[in-house]
């Protein structure tokens, strides 16, 4: 499985990472390096084996259904780039 | 005499409840060390007046009787781990001018168990690396040298900054982080002790996410003593962390008896890598000669499917981080894009990413999102997964059959020079974690100690893999090589 540029561009969309036009053919020749390496997987017979989902045979523990904290506006906000009236400010979102 | 930041955990602890010494005292002098060592670039957020005013109150506690694990031991923080009020950036711009409004569970912790902190330590970002050279501090340097070549050497990574604090004796221990082998490299790299305990042991509350299923925290010290020592004051359960193990924390330092008679220790024959230098093949000899000298039986084992550890690392670990780092998105928190007319919502998203994360951090962000893809996600992730299974499997299976340790080198090589792999591709530098990531992928503890130096002088490590929650019994096992070894070089002071 080969990536080409537009692939290479898709990727970066996705990840919401702007990459110029005139750095795709590097990426994508570090991507193709990179899944060469995991291409080596395919060797492995996974027949009847489930894929892990944890690590340490452990029940995921729930918490109480309470309120444990809350009104703490001020501290959730200190580290906004941008906050306005209480709020996360950001560029316009819907025209 | 021995200057007081060049103290063990252990001695220091000893000298301060015997009233020989202040916390104030091996404080300033761990401070003074930090400040004629910036060449290192190892403290890369300084927290002298904290530390003075946490020595403080340690001392205080001290006089009146009440003297915890690790009361009045200054020690370096890893700049993942957040901390209330001290930058926390995990060594990316993106995070620049982040101050955290909570401190990490672990670091809690020490702070409960009276350490102090000295600072924030240097790392490659987001811990993506294995040379500390992905760090927006820029590097960390190896207080080892190359005989009398005075080529800058990597400390290793990500835990670099730590690594090069501990081996510098700028402080008398350091938290790490390993995800693939980011504690037990660098320790290998200068010469230090470190070991990641069993996945659930350490709350991961607050430590900046990498490969939230992988990631564990760690200690690193000067010695096998204190990283019992300072692993039992980080560990704990943690209702803050769904993944926190719910099982006590057992002393791990009593657990140092020294008696490892009639231990079975397994040496895999799949750690044979084809080009391995003679000297590490050596190292690993030597290191099985003496674990048999102190009547351990020696068992030969198989791990097979040791060789797929790193491709199905590399699918696992840059998917969670893809969705771990999906949060910077400059709304929240740490850097924002300046935007032009008529940017909105994604060009900010973008532009911020671009510009925040650097060149390692976006390329395994995108590998990651890459095989979580449609049409991807089965061929990449959901293999990756099912290998993964395997991988622990053939650990389980060895340890079924009663091997209560397995012997590995710790690292391929020693020390490399900083700068030289910048030509490498990206696989090149992912092959120095070629020992150590099978032990997260299996969820395991494991534990590097220095063994012996090559010919140019440089430290080498052995790594320790033992069973799940039994970090006593490894320990141990590391506290009898460490003594055979008898390790005690250190670099000589150059900078």
């Amino acid at each position: 499985m080969s990536i080409d540029e537009t692939t290479a561009a898709r990727v970066a969309k996705l990840a919401r990472i702007k990459v110029e036009p005139d750095a795709l053919p590097a990426l994508a020749g570090e991507f193709n390096t990179i899944l060469g390496f995991i291409e080596q997987l395919n060797e492995v017979d996974i027949d009847g084996v489930e894929p892990m989902t944890s690590v340490t045979p452990q029940m995921l523990k729930r918490r109480v259904d309470q309120v444990r904290d809350g009104d703490q506006q001020a501290k959730v906000l200190s580290n906004a780039p941008d906050a306005r009236e209480g709020f996360f400010a950001v560029p316009k979102v819907v025209e | 005499m021995t200057k007081l930041n060049e103290l063990s955990l252990s001695a220091a602890r000893d000298a301060l409840r015997a009233g020989e010494t202040t916390s104030k005292d091996i404080t300033e002098a761990c401070l003074t060390a930090i400040d004629g060592a910036d060449v290192l670039n190892a403290f890369v957020h300084h927290t002298p007046e904290l530390a003075m005013e946490r020595a403080a109150a340690a001392d205080a506690r001290i006089a009146s009787g009440d003297a915890p694990a690790m009361c009045g031991l200054p020690v370096g923080i890893k700049d993942l781990f957040c901390t209330k009020g001290v930058p926390s950036q995990a060594g990316s711009r993106i995070l620049q001018g982040f101050l955290p409004e909570y401190e990490s569970t672990v670091s809690q912790n020490l702070a409960d168990a009276g350490a102090v902190m000295l600072g924030k330590l240097n790392m490659d970002e987001f811990a993506m690396g294995s040379s500390n050279e992905t760090s927006v501090y820029g590097n960390a340097v190896n207080p080892w040298r190359r005989g009398n070549d005075d080529a800058p050497l990597t400390p290793g990574g990500s835990s670099g900054g730590s690594a090069a604090a501990v081996a510098a004796d700028l402080c008398l221990a350091a938290t790490g982080t390993d995800t693939g082998g980011s504690i037990r490299q660098p320790a290998a790299f200068t010469g230090t002790v470190g070991i990641k305990p069993t996945y659930g042991r350490c709350s991961r509350w607050g430590i900046v996410a990498f490969a939230s299923s992988l990631d564990q925290a760690g200690p690193m010290t000067k010695s096998v003593r204190d990283a019992a020592i300072m692993l039992e004051a980080m560990c704990s359960h943690d209702p803050k962390d769904s993944t926190s193990a719910d099982i006590p924390v057992p002393d791990f330092e009593a657990a140092l008896t020294g008696d490892i008679r009639g231990k079975k220790i397994g040496i895999p024959k799949e750690y044979r890598m084809d080009g391995m230098p003679g000297e590490i093949e050596t190292l690993w000899s030597e290191g099985i000669a003496m674990i048999k000298d102190a009547g351990a039986e020696i068992v030969d084992i198989s791990l097979p499917h040791t060789k797929y550890a790193l491709p199905a690392y590399y699918v696992i670990a840059p998917a969670e981080a893809s969705s771990n780092l999906a949060r910077y998105d400059g709304v929240r928190y740490g850097h924002r894009a300046k935007l032009d007319q008529g940017d909105g919502i994604t060009e900010m998203y973008e532009k911020t990413r671009a510009e925040g994360f650097g060149p390692e951090v976006q390329r395994r962000v995108m590998i990651g999102t890459y095989v979580l893809s449609a049409g991807f996600y089965d061929a990449y992730y959901n293999r990756a997964r099912r290998v993964r299974t395997l991988i622990k499997r053939d650990f389980e299976q060895v340890f079924a059959e009663g091997i209560e340790a397995i012997l590995t080198p710790a690292t391929p090589s020693a020390a490399f020079g900083l700068g030289e792999m910048t030509d490498a591709d990206p696989v090149a530098m992912y092959l120095n974690d070629v020992f150590t990531v099978t032990v997260n992928l299996a969820g395991l503890p494991g534990i590097a100690v220095p063994t012996g130096l090559d010919k140019q002088g440089l430290p080498l490590g052995l790594q320790l893999i033992g069973r799940p929650w039994q970090e006593g019994d490894l320990l141990n096992t590391a506290h009898v090589l460490e003594t055979a070894a008898g390790f005690v070089a250190k670099p000589v002071k150059w900078w």
